[in-house]
């Protein structure tokens, strides 16, 4: 088993939702982001989503916006982001899925793209302006380098898409529970547990909801109905409010995770 | 002087792009999975709007009576005088209501729009000429309408600004990056990702995810047809050679698609080159630009190695761009359509000489294209004939060249 079916499978065998949290690499600098991930890796999580930073990152809000220019501002490039990754790899064997701009990747070359990643310990690819239908080259790199391709269906994904996107997919389904950019929202859709189940009859792998959930309350209603639970938003402004003192971006970290878990919020009732 | 080398075009325009959108190695579709479904239904609107000759009418009404087509071809003579070479002709897209080409295709979109049973209507703007027209078709068609601008962009295009407010539209300031057109597409995008379903998004130029770099170009296409029906009505021949701006592409597509199988008529996009051609300081793309993916597309960009996308700068707001419209980078690479740039310094040369000569007060984005047109025509001979597209006119670029002027 690769690191990421084992993960989901301890989940499940905990009958419970798998944690997938989102950090952008490099944010606040280097050395912060490491202790962030340490942070929210020791506070449990079962998938770490680290974003790259790109200079136009048009599928993010205003958050994860300001994490990617924290990063570049501090120097990060694809090296370092790279380097994060096997920073990480001495303390953990969290899976580790890249989230990233398309054009990050054409850059460099698919191939050379998904081998410097595996080289690194990174386990899938999500790239997000890049459908399935201009994917081939991608999908192919990612194979020959196993890396697992990660893909997102959206609420105006209509069900004759959902087969095309789900052979696309080798690691996870990355369900978005409502339109828009990346960010906290007060409420909770209530079509996600009829989309996941419809999204599961198109695949085996695991179907994952993401993008706004902010509270253990989120937390509980999502991992009813997914595999697994993704949280950015929430956590990326725990960095951006103590970004200049960083034993309190640890301490906020660990406090966040601690409320978003509050309650056993991941076991499936 | 480069020279098309083909004897004919091995590939006919219209069979472009392809039903993905991609001109050969370019175009395509690349966006978040949300926006794939809305642009495949925007595709089939348009297909099928197209078709509708109740659609083509009411678009060739308001062409007419709103936008004030057909525009002039005007032999520029004094122009012609001054540099002394082919003759000049002007295509005068600056007459058009609103100020610039950019009403062809707020207008059509708009049009599309409202077929879709869409309610609310933004756009991207960086000189605020695409702005100003889009907000004008919003208060004639009673649309709700928001427009993202760079805050950079407001500052050195203040009166478009108030145009578009005093059309009810709302400017919606971007301050992300360096706060011009770039991060203005990129905050449309991330608004047409949130409301997808109420809203419609037109696009400024021949830019982004497919339909929009086709859509965008078939509304400007009207430009070289009047333009190549009007120079056999002067001159009883082709033109040698037209030329226009590159910012996206959209004046330029426009003008030059009704010629691109007139192999002897050379064809030349002008892009912008800012200060001088250096990492930062320009915005020609063809010009120490590589091959990438941004807002949608696969083209040519202005980036580092790593992918990052670079700065820009030019001193025209609609010129200020990291990447070119797919359908340039195809034609480049098929040697039909040739590329070069003016400078800063040179379109300024050019807006001033144009007043002074000719008593037109072109637009500075367009004064890139004029630069060169004189340029060029300097080089050519007399019996030779030379059309530049006047894409736009330069009121709101009095203050800010003014001031440019002023401190140099
Ligand atoms: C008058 C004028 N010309 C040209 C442009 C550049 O755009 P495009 O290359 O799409 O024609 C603009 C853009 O704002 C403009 O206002």
């Amino acid at each position: 088993m690769n690191r990421i079916e084992k993960a989901f499978a301890r989940a499940r065998e905990e009958n419970r939702a798998a944690f997938v949290a989102y950090l952008c690499a490099g944010d606040p600098d280097f050395a912060g982001s490491v202790a962030a991930c340490r942070a929210v890796l020791e506070s449990g999580v079962d998938v770490l989503e680290l974003g790259v930073p790109f200079s136009d990152p048009l599928a993010d809000g205003l958050t994860n916006q300001l994490a990617a220019q924290r990063a570049l501002e501090s120097g990060s490039d694809s090296q370092r982001v790279l380097d994060l990754v096997t920073a990480i790899r001495e303390f953990s064997e969290v899976p580790i899925i890249f989230y990233t701009y398309y054009n990050l990747v054409f850059a460099q070359g698919s191939e050379r793209y998904a081998a410097r990643a595996k080289a690194a310990g990174v386990d899938g690819i999500l790239t997000l302006d890049l459908p399935p239908e201009e994917a081939a080259e991608h999908l192919a790199a990612c194979a020959k380098h196993d890396v697992k391709t990660v893909f997102i269906v959206a609420p105006t994904t209509p069900e004759s898409r959902l087969e095309r996107i789900c052979e696309a997919t080798t690691g996870f389904v990355y369900y978005v529970s409502r339109e828009g950019v990346t960010g906290e929202q007060a409420s909770m859709s209530e079509s996600i547990q009829a989309n996941v189940a419809q999204i599961k009859q198109h695949t085996d792998l695991p179907v994952v909801v993401g993008f706004g959930i902010s509270n253990a309350d989120h937390v509980r209603t999502v991992a009813q109905a997914a595999d697994g639970v993704v949280v950015g938003s929430a956590i990326v402004n725990c960095i951006a409010e103590n970004a200049t003192d960083r034993a309190a971006i640890s301490a906020s970290l660990r406090a966040k995770m601690g409320m978003l878990l509050e309650g056993d919020a991941l076991s499936k009732q | 002087m480069m020279h098309t080398a083909m004897s004919e075009l091995e590939v006919d325009p219209l069979s472009l792009p392809d039903a993905r959108g991609h001109f050969g190695a370019y175009g395509g579709m690349y966006v978040p999975e949300t926006l794939m479904t809305p642009l495949f239904e925007l595709t089939e609107a348009y297909e099928s709007a197209r078709k509708d000759p109740e659609f083509q009418r009411a678009l060739d009404f308001q062409l007419r009576e709103f936008a004030g087509r057909p525009t002039n071809l005007y032999f520029a003579d004094r122009l012609t005088q001054h540099c002394g070479g082919a003759k000049i002709y002007l295509k005068r897209e600056d007459l058009l209501h609103t100020g610039a080409h950019k009403i062809n295709n707020a207008l059509g979109q708009a049009l599309l729009a409202k077929r879709m049973g869409k309610t609310r209507i933004i756009a991207e703007t960086g000189a605020g000429q695409h702005g100003i027209a889009t907000a004008a078709m919003c208060a004639k068609l009673g649309f709700e309408c928001v427009i993202y601008m760079g805050e950079e962009d407001m500052r050195r295009q203040a009166l478009n600004v108030y145009r578009m407010r005093l059309c009810g539209a709302e400017v919606r300031g971007v301050s992300a990056g360096q706060k011009t057109l770039k991060e203005a597409v990129n905050e449309a995008m991330r608004d047409w990702v949130t409301n997808v379903r109420t809203t419609h998004y037109i696009i400024g130029s021949a830019l982004g995810s497919h339909p929009f770099p086709m859509m965008v170009r078939d509304f400007h296409r009207v430009i070289g047809e009047e333009c190549r029906r009007q120079i056999m009505e002067k001159e009883g021949r082709l033109p040698d050679e037209v030329a226009a701006c590159v910012g996206g592409g959209s004046n330029a597509i426009g003008i030059f698609f009704a010629f691109l199988q007139d192999l002897n008529v050379r064809l030349t996009g002008v892009e912008a080159g800012g200060r001088e051609i250096k990492r930062g300081h320009h915005a020609a793309r063809f010009e120490g630009g590589q091959l990438g993916v941004l807002q949608g597309a696969k083209t040519w960009i202005l980036q580092d190695p790593e992918g990052q996308i670079d700065l820009t700068h030019s001193v025209s707001a609609g010129l200020d761009y990291a990447a070119v419209g797919p359908e340039h980078a195809y034609y480049k690479e098929k040697g039909r359509i040739d590329f070069g740039y003016a400078t800063d310094a040179e379109a300024l040369q050019a807006f001033q000489d144009l007043c002074a000569i000719e008593g037109i007060v072109p637009a500075l984005e367009s004064s890139h294209g004029i630069a060169y047109t004189m340029r060029r025509a300097r080089e050519m001979s007399s019996d030779q004939i030379i059309i530049g597209n006047l894409s736009g006119r330069g009121d709101k670029d009095v203050q800010e060249a003014a001031r440019v002027l002023g401190a140099s």
